[in-house]
């Protein structure tokens, strides 16, 4: 193999599948924005310490700058564009938006992934509980109480959706 | 920010791994969950020339049990040994110091092997193979070797590992009834290395006196530290906290220069170590005889 080939890269990025070439060096996060121009996913301090490019890979969070591109290759992304449906923004978007779970924005699609996962896993968690997933995830702005409030209140609505669309008469 | 050029190959078995360490030379690297490794990359504090993925080794992810204990495939991720219910049953102690791993996005990928294989002294792993006495096996082209945990940490990221050696195994002996085990660390932020971390195991006799106690240190040394004069020191005693206290004074007294740096004196590590050995031990015991009862 030569030092400047390709590899050759099947990705499916929400829900959307690529096939596309890569150098060995390029990372999963330069893949994204690069050559999928899907820039949502930011690249902060580009060595796993900021959580500004967390994505999920199979349904898992993972830091996409610790990653290598072709290390994706067979597997399923999701980034932050992938979380709002059909023109409508995800339940976690409205409520960072309404809580101003956010300001200068750089690290939102990185909390927004990590929180998506953690309400996969826990659709009711407590303030520490949310605290705690989010310790990954660096924010310089809002010193984190409105992600927090904003995480709550999407998890709240997600829970009477899901108790909505339960028929009644049933258990869930 | 971006990595220096690097051959890739991703093989399928540990026999084409070892082949390709032999013929990619000194300057090859193996790539096990890259927590660790790619920021180096990224920052290019390493250059490898070539990369060898052991991702697509499926023979190397693996959790086992094996007369009363366990044997784990370096692959296994950090995220899986929190959670897998034969480690948690076998040696929780490996379930509690893997939580303590960076974070969930970090745990995802991040490795049993690459923890040991990369050896930071800070790392959590290291410290718990000492406390449960491990053996790793390391295997290479030509064949393959047994080293204890205890003679394989050589110093800050240094292993008993030789080029063309992969670490594919970790064997965890089963612990006697009546024992219990304990992971505590303090860090400033979850998620951050920590500052000193502890790793106890109690072992009770009949009589209910200790009949070995195992105590491994992280942070505070330049590898991780079995605190060999404490556990000596425990063996025969009465599980109460005069006994606790006696370790923690041999631990403090084996630390000869912690580390220090903008996070925290050597002092402050010093006394972090005791305070974190009395807890632990304590915790360790408690759970040793709630195993009985």
């Amino acid at each position: 193999m030569m030092e400047d080939d390709f590899i050759p890269v099947r990705v499916s990025v929400n829900g959307v599948p690529h096939r596309l070439f890569v150098e060995p060096r390029r990372t999963l996060l330069d893949m994204l924005r690069e050559d999928l121009e899907l820039t949502g996913t930011n690249a902060g301090c580009e060595h796993g310490s900021c959580g500004a490019c967390t994505v999920l890979l199979d349904g898992q969070s993972v830091r996409a700058c610790l990653l290598l591109a072709v290390q994706a290759n067979g597997h399923e992304v999701m980034t932050v564009e992938g979380l709002a449906l059909h023109g409508r923004m995800h339940p976690l978007q409205e409520a960072f938006w309404e809580k101003q779970g956010l300001q200068c924005g750089f690290c939102t699609p990185g909390m927004l992934m990590t929180a998506y996962e953690l309400l996969q896993q826990n659709p009711d968690p407590g303030e520490e509980e949310i605290r705690s997933a989010l310790s990954g995830n660096l924010c310089r702005c809002t010193g984190y109480q409105h992600i927090v409030e904003a995480i709550r209140l999407a998890a709240q609505r997600l829970r009477e959706e899901a108790e909505a669309a339960t028929p009644s008469g049933t258990t869930a | 920010m971006k990595p220096a050029r690097f051959r890739y190959f991703a093989p399928h078995t540990i026999t084409e791994a070892a082949q390709l360490l032999d013929e990619q030379g000194d300057e090859a690297r193996l790539l096990a969950g890259g927590q660790s490794l790619l920021p180096l990359l990224n920052l290019r504090l390493a250059r490898p020339s070539a990369l060898i993925d052991l991702n697509e080794i499926q023979a190397l992810a693996f959790i086992h049990p094996r007369n009363g204990g366990l044997v784990l495939g370096a692959l296994t991720r950090d995220a899986t040994l929190e959670r897998d219910p034969l480690v948690a049953a076998r040696q929780p102690l490996l379930a509690e110091a893997a939580h303590y791993v960076g974070h969930l996005a970090i745990r995802h990928r991040s490795t049993l092997g690459g923890s040991l294989a990369h050896a930071d002294p800070a790392a959590e792993l290291p410290a718990v193979m000492l406390a449960l006495d491990a053996a790793f096996t390391l295997q290479s082209s030509t064949g393959s070797r047994t080293v204890a945990a205890a003679a394989f940490f050589k110093g800050p990221f240094q292993t008993a590992l030789q080029h063309g050696e992969i670490l594919t195994e970790v064997h965890l002996p089963g612990l006697p009834p009546r024992s219990g085990s304990a992971f505590l660390e303090f860090a400033r932020r979850e998620g951050d290395y920590a500052l000193a971390g502890v790793a106890a195991v109690i072992c009770l006799a009949e009589d209910g006196t200790i009949a070995q106690a195992r105590l491994a240190l992280c942070s505070v040394a330049p590898t991780p530290l079995q605190a060999i004069a404490a556990e000596t020191v425990l063996r025969g005693r009465h599980p109460d906290n005069a006994a606790w206290q006696a370790a923690a004074e041999a631990v403090v007294d084996e630390l000869k220069e912690p580390p220090a740096d903008i996070h925290g004196s050597a002092e402050y590590r010093r006394h972090l170590a005791g305070v974190l050995t009395r807890r632990a031990l304590a915790r360790a015991a408690q759970r040793a005889e709630r195993s009985h009862s």
